[in-house]
C-alpha cells in the first residue's frame, strides 16, 4: 500500500501543471488580445496599456506557478512520503 | 539544477552560521552592484562620458517608472525600487556564468526580498499618513474589510515570493533537464527565453513594490473621489 503515494503524487503533480495551465493560458490570451485592441485604437497609449499588461499578465500567471509550485512540492517535498 | 529546488546547499560555515551558496551569490552580485555603482559615480562631470549617460539613462528610466505608476516625486522610492530592480535582474541573468544558481531560484532569496518589500511598504505608507492615518486606510472603503485588507497584506507578500521563486526556478530546472536529456547545445533557447523572464520578473518584482507602497502612501480611489467627482465623471465616458 506504501507504493500508492508516490504514484498518486506524480499523477496529482501533473494533473495539477496540466489543468493549473488551462485557465491562466486562456486568460493570458484574452488579456494580450485585449491589449493589442486597445493599442491597435490608440497607440498612443501603448506605454500605459503595456505595462498594465505586464502586471495583470504576471497576476495572471501567478495561478500557475502556485500550480508548479503545488507539483513541486508534491515531487520533491511531499509530507506524505517519508 | 536536477535536484530538489527545495533544497539548500550548505557552502562553508561561518562559525556557527551555515552559509548557503544562494547566500553567497547574491553577497558576491551585491559586492558587484555596490562596486560597479562606485566606479561608474566616481567621476561625475557636467559634460557626460559615456559610462555617465548610461547610468543616466537608467536613473532616468527608473524615475520614470516611479512617477508613472506611483504618480508621485520618484526622490524616496528611486533607491529602494531602484536597488531591488537592479539585484533581482542580476540575481535572474546571474544564472548564465557557468557553475552558478541564480539565488532568485531558492525560496529564502524571494522570502528575503518580498519581506522587504512588506516592511518598506509599511514603513512608506506609516511615513506618508502616519499612524492614524495609514490604520485608517486598512479600513478603505468600509469596517467590513478590515480582515480582507489585513489578510491581503500577507497573500500579496505571498504570492510576490512565490511568483519570483516559481519562474526563476522553472526557468532554471527546465535547462537542467533540457541538458540531462539532449546534451551540450539543446538548452540554448531555453537560456535565452530565461534571460527574458528574468528581465520581466525582474521588472514586474519591481512595478509590483511600487504598486503596493504607492498604494500605502495615497489616499484610496473610493476615499480621493469626492475631492473631485464631477471632474471623474466627466473624464469616464471618453
Amino acid at each position: 500500500m506504501t507504493d500508492l503515494i508516490p504514484v498518486v503524487s506524480i499523477l496529482a503533480a501533473a494533473l495539477s501543471v496540466s489543468f493549473g495551465a488551462i485557465g491562466p493560458a486562456l486568460a493570458e490570451g484574452r488579456a494580450v488580445a485585449a491589449a493589442m485592441d486597445a493599442i491597435a485604437r490608440q497607440p498612443e497609449s501603448a506605454g500605459t496599456l503595456s505595462r498594465t499588461l505586464f502586471v495583470g499578465l504576471a497576476m495572471i500567471e501567478t495561478m500557475a506557478i502556485y500550480c508548479l509550485v503545488i507539483a513541486i512540492l508534491l515531487l520533491f517535498a511531499n509530507p506524505f512520503l517519508k | 539544477m536536477i535536484g530538489s529546488p527545495l533544497r539548500t546547499d550548505v557552502l562553508f560555515h561561518l562559525g556557527p552560521v551555515p552559509v548557503s551558496s544562494a547566500v553567497a551569490v547574491s553577497w558576491g552580485i551585491m559586492a558587484l552592484l555596490v562596486l560597479g555603482a562606485w566606479l561608474a559615480t566616481r567621476r561625475l562631470a557636467l559634460r557626460p562620458s559615456r559610462t555617465q549617460v548610461v547610468l543616466e539613462l537608467l536613473v532616468e528610466t527608473i524615475d520614470a517608472q516611479v512617477h508613472d505608476t506611483m504618480q508621485v516625486d520618484p526622490a524616496p522610492y528611486r533607491a529602494l525600487i531602484g536597488s531591488i530592480f537592479l539585484f533581482v535582474l542580476a540575481a535572474n541573468w546571474s544564472g548564465l556564468v557557468p557553475g552558478i544558481e541564480p539565488p532568485t531560484a531558492h525560496l529564502e532569496t524571494d522570502a528575503a526580498l518580498a519581506g522587504i518589500v512588506f516592511f518598506a511598504t509599511i514603513v512608506f505608507g506609516l511615513r506618508a499618513r502616519g499612524v492614524r492615518g495609514y490604520l485608517a486606510s486598512f479600513a478603505e472603503p468600509g469596517w467590513l474589510m478590515v480582515p480582507l485588507n489585513l489578510v491581503e497584506q500577507v497573500t500579496r507578500t505571498f504570492s510576490l515570493m512565490v511568483r519570483l521563486f516559481g519562474n526563476v526556478m522553472s526557468g532554471v530546472f527546465v535547462v537542467g533537464i533540457a541538458l540531462s536529456l539532449a546534451g551540450l547545445i539543446v538548452p540554448i533557447p531555453f537560456m535565452a527565453l530565461d534571460l527574458l523572464t528574468g528581465a520581466i520578473q525582474a521588472y514586474i518584482f519591481s512595478v509590483l513594490a511600487m504598486v503596493f507602497i504607492g498604494a500605502a502612501v495615497h489616499p484610496a480611489p473610493p476615499s480621493r473621489a469626492p475631492d473631485a467627482p464631477a471632474s471623474s465623471d466627466r473624464r469616464d465616458p471618453s
